[in-house]
């Protein structure tokens, strides 16, 4: 009936591992209790689960991020106190609960907190900066949100049911093989990879489309922002790359699940042919998590140096060229199984060539700020910490990328080292920095600066304690993912990351403490023009946070910096006497549906209950079937009703003297 | 005023100075950048030119982002021109500029890469000595087919002798180092790679895998000894004493997952038994019995 799901899969097997279940289960418990005590789930289901404005899918998504953040960070401090310990002796971790850490650590970060987070930055703004009034696909969104969500919910629940996979985030087999890991452990890892992945990859299609096809009347290609254009790139590289993985997830699902020899050692399978389809995936993987990280420092360098922004035609041929390239390079990943020579100078070659756009991107930020007035509000804080920091990542990627090189540091604690020095600064300081400018956008006041500051500083302090010795230590000769070691002159460099680690922490608590603060404080940071930061582009022409429908008259575009442009010819605000009813996509269930039984045919296929995996699946499409049946998915916003809006909007301008 | 700037200067470079030679005492441990071999040499070299060659973009990078955050902060003396936004000069700079470094680092990638092959065999005066690595959970086994012994954990070779090793893995995938040699490879089942490497003088090293592999993973390593052509022949003699001998039935016994595996000797070893080992995943004949994967977990 509950196939392998027996009183056995509890986490029983230490104490911290009962302590990591408890908590999972107190927290849910209590968030499920505030909202009772409250008396918002009504509230809750009608405006938010059930929502497909792109706005709250954006917030929904950041907020699920957030939570799988803080995860993500934990496990990362308990991995260097472990470290910090374990010379000569187990430290405090059992091995068994260690291997499960360093494997979610790197999923969570990867698929649940980096993916979501530059999602939801997307959903928020994107429409926005293109003056449309929603994505091309809201419904199809909200299946993506949920989706991954389900995914989320995967690797969460294997806290308290079960084990999660040990054979690292990128499960290489023949490790990750039924006979080497019978456990449940890799197949929660499958199907937290395949459920999500098909929401990613829905979510690429819907913004390609999006970007495409929605744009305000006037907008050329080459007049959209920074961020429109590195999210269409992103898109491009989800709807390209996702299906690699979920190909190859599936695959080894095959393996262990249905007894296939894809990837075994034995019957003629290949654990090579594994390894090149994750990393055709998973190179291009690290620009989706970058590209939009880079258009946020692009808007944010302008706005904040009080300037346009340099290079608009190097920084879009860079983005194109740098996603162009993303899949040219996956072989670099394993320079180390026995190609030959030709094979791995080519890699090699290609994969320094990335360093080319990459670097014009950050001279293009460099020379945006020359002859500026550079504001040093926290998002510019970020981007300046990104820069600095992410060029030593640069040139340890250019390093790896020569193959002699890689060979003795692969595997090592210096790779460790340089793929977090890309994505800290690279996509997460990015993230942080749109959350700090778009903040008040999303939700009508602004950040607190001072615990931004904190933030910023916490981060920046913590990652260079945290990583730089950890390039030492791959000097030293210290592999990746070691539970325990000998070499007493290794300890004092993981002390010193282990403080880092702690860096971190702090710069996590601030970023909650910023949240608190700000929201305690929101009368005082009102953003009642709906622009703060003298923006340039079209989002800051809506009012913070924005109508339902975003723009009550579609904006009609001729320029790089469209609002920036309105403002200077005065025509940036315009009240008509009159508003045309405008068609709005209505909200729906159907998405959490489909994301809980995505979880369900997860959640059951991982068990091997395999009548719930079945209806689970008449499920989802059951659903599918009859959401497409209905025909009444639109609701309309009547012209009284957006007037009603927008004299109050007009209203606040005039408040502000913006009128 | 201007001897307090001074007095703050000269402390902050002698923590400066203090951390260099901190960081300069506890790198000689390290066996990348204090090589003991050729390959490792060469390696080694490479990864510092390299280093070198690229910072000439650290360097304009940090200059151009303290001098702008400097110079065109709010109240600083640059001009403000809120509309400038393109420059042919500049663009040509940056465009040309990570270009060239691109280029130049590229050239060192063709010919190195060809020179550091590591399936290439290294020319010297003396014969390669060849040794056979398979992977087992968790150890090393390492068969000498022209001595006909075989030993677990502990390569040994003549110093003056370029190492001719072939691997294989008769478990998951796992990765061969000796970092103070150079070089590192995967090791595969039904698969072999090559490593060729030397030493320059006799000593000891140490030799891991660096690929996670399971709960054994941080305790496979194993000890590396290049050792003068009189101290081989003792070390030799003494494999030769050992009671044990490897066929293909003790192998399977020596199969068993097992962590901290102590160094054993073989004083024979049946021939053939490499190439066994891998018939196991390919078919082919002559293969030993194909056992059920364990549970690493």
């Amino acid at each position: 009936m509950l196939g392998r799901l027996t009183i056995d899969a509890l986490p029983l097997y230490s104490w911290i591992a009962v302590g990591g279940a408890l908590v999972t289960v107190m927290a849910v418990l209590l968030t499920a209790l505030i909202v009772t005590w409250a008396g918002k789930w009504r509230y809750l289901w009608e405006e938010w689960l059930t929502s497909v404005d792109h706005k709250r899918i954006g917030i929904m998504y950041i907020l699920l991020s957030l939570v799988m953040l803080v995860r993500g960070v934990i496990e990362a401090i308990m991995m260097r106190t472990q470290q910090a310990i374990a010379l000569n002796n187990e430290g405090y971790l059992p091995p068994e609960h260690f291997e499960q850490i360093f494997t979610t650590h790197g999923t969570i970060m990867i698929f649940f907190m980096a993916m979501p987070f530059l999602t939801g930055l997307i959903n928020v703004v994107v429409p926005q900066q293109l003056g449309a009034r929603d994505v091309a696909f809201p419904f199809m969104n909200s299946v993506s949100l949920w989706l991954t969500a389900a995914g989320a919910g995967l690797v969460g629940i294997s806290l308290v049911l079960g084990k999660f996979s040990t054979a690292g985030w990128t499960g290489y087999p023949p490790y990750s093989g039924i006979g080497f890991s019978p456990g449940v452990g890799v197949d929660y890892w499958i199907w937290a990879l395949l459920v999500s992945g098909v929401g990613s990859t829905m979510t690429g299609i819907n913004f390609i489309t999006t970007i495409l096809k929605c744009r305000a009347p006037g907008m050329e290609l080459m007049q959209m922002p920074l961020f429109v254009w590195t999210a269409f790139c992103t898109s491009i590289l989800m709807a390209f790359a996702f299906p690699a993985l979920t190909v190859v997830a599936a695959l080894l699902g095959l393996d262990r699940t249905l007894g296939m020899h894809f990837f075994t050692n034995e019957l003629g399978g290949n654990m090579m042919n594994f390894a090149n389809l994750i990393w055709i995936w998973g190179h291009p993987e690290v620009y989706i998590l970058i590209l939009p990280a880079f258009g946020v420092y692009s808007e944010v360098t302008a706005v904040f140096s009080k300037k346009r922004l340099f290079g608009y035609r190097s920084l879009v041929y860079a983005t194109m060229a740098i996603g162009l390239l993303s899949f040219t390079v996956w072989l670099h990943h394993f320079f180390t199984m026995g190609s030959s020579p030709n094979v791995n100078a080519i890699f090699g070659i290609a994969t320094m060539i990335i360093a080319v756009p990459t670097g014009v991107k950050i001279f293009d930020w460099l020379f945006t700020m020359v002859r500026g007035r550079i504001v040093f509000h926290p998002a510019m804080l970020f981007t300046i910490g990104f820069i600095i920091t992410f060029v030593i990542g640069g040139i340890t990627g250019v390093l790896l990328a020569i193959p002699p090189v890689d060979y003795l540091m692969h595997n090592s604690t210096f790779l460790v080292a340089h793929f977090h020095n890309m994505l800290i600064p690279g996509a997460l300081f990015g993230y942080f920095a749109g959350t700090q400018f778009w903040f008040p956008k999303a939700f009508g006041f602004k950040l607190n600066e001072f615990w931004g500051k904190v933030v910023f500083y916490c981060w920046f302090i913590g990652f260079y304690l945290a990583f730089m010795p950890l390039y030492a230590l791959g000097l030293l000769g210290m592999p990746r993912r070691l539970e325990q070691y000998t070499h007493p002159d290794w300890q004092p460099f993981l002390l010193v990351a282990f403080t880092g680690a702690c860096f971190v922490l702090l710069g996590l608590f601030s970023v909650f403490m910023q949240f608190y603060v700000s929201i305690r404080d929101r009368n005082e940071n009102r953003d009642l023009t709906g622009d703060p930061w003298d923006g340039r582009t079209l989002e800051w022409a809506t009012s913070s946070p924005a109508a339902p429908y975003n723009f009550a008259v579609i904006p009609d575009v001729s320029n790089v910096d469209a609002f920036w442009e309105m403002k200077n010819k005065g025509e940036a605000y315009h009240f008509p006497d009159q508003y045309k009813p405008i068609i709005m996509p209505a909200n729906t269930g159907a998405g959490v549906l489909i994301g809980l039984f995505g979880f369900l045919v997860g959640f059951a296929f991982v068990w091997y209950i395999w009548w719930l995996a079945i209806l689970a699946m008449i499920g989802v499409i059951a659903t599918l079937i009859v959401r497409s049946c209905n025909d009444y998915g639109e609701e309309i916003i009547t012209s009284e009703a957006i007037m009603a809006i927008e004299s109050q909007r007009k209203a606040q301008l005039m408040s502000q003297g913006k009128l | 005023m201007k001897s307090c700037r001074n007095v703050l200067l000269s402390e902050w470079l002698a923590i400066l100075l203090a951390l260099l030679v901190l960081s300069g005492c506890s790198m000689q441990s390290s066996p990348i950048l204090y090589p003991k071999g050729p390959v490792s040499e060469t390696e080694r070299d490479l990864l510092l030119l390299a280093t070198a060659i690229m910072l000439f973009t650290l360097l304009p990078v940090y200059l151009i982002t303290f001098w702008s955050c400097w110079r065109y902060r709010a109240k600083g003396k640059g001009a403000y021109q809120p509309d400038w936004h393109k420059s042919i000069f500049v663009e040509v700079f940056i465009w040309a500029g990570p270009l060239v470094i691109v280029v130049a680092i590229s050239i060192l990638v063709v010919i190195y890469t060809y020179r550091l092959d590591p399936y290439k065999p290294l020319v010297t005066g003396e014969k390669a000595f060849r040794v056979q690595a398979i992977a087992q959970n968790w150890k090393w086994l390492f068969i000498y087919p022209d001595q006909q012994v075989a030993v677990v954990n502990e390569l040994a070779f003549p110093s003056e002798r370029p190492l001719n090793i072939e691997i294989t893995s008769d478990t998951v995938m796992t990765s061969f180092i000796i970092p103070a040699l150079g070089g590192q490879i995967y090791a595969m089942a039904g698969m072999t790679t090559y490593l060729n490497l030397r030493a320059y003088e006799p000593g000891r090293f140490s030799g891991r895998n660096t690929q996670f592999s399971g709960r054994g993973f941080p305790h496979m390593v194993f000890e590396v000894q290049s050792l003068s052509e009189g101290d081989f022949s003792q070390w030799l003699d003494k494999v030769k004493k050992a009671n044990k001998r490897l066929d293909s039935i003790s192998y399977q016994k020596l199969l068993k997952p097992e962590r901290k595996h102590p160094v054993e000797y073989y004083s024979w070893v049946e021939p053939e038994l490499f190439r066994q080992i891998i018939a196991k995943y390919t078919g082919a004949s002559g293969a030993l019995p194909l056992q059920k994967p364990r549970s690493l977990e």
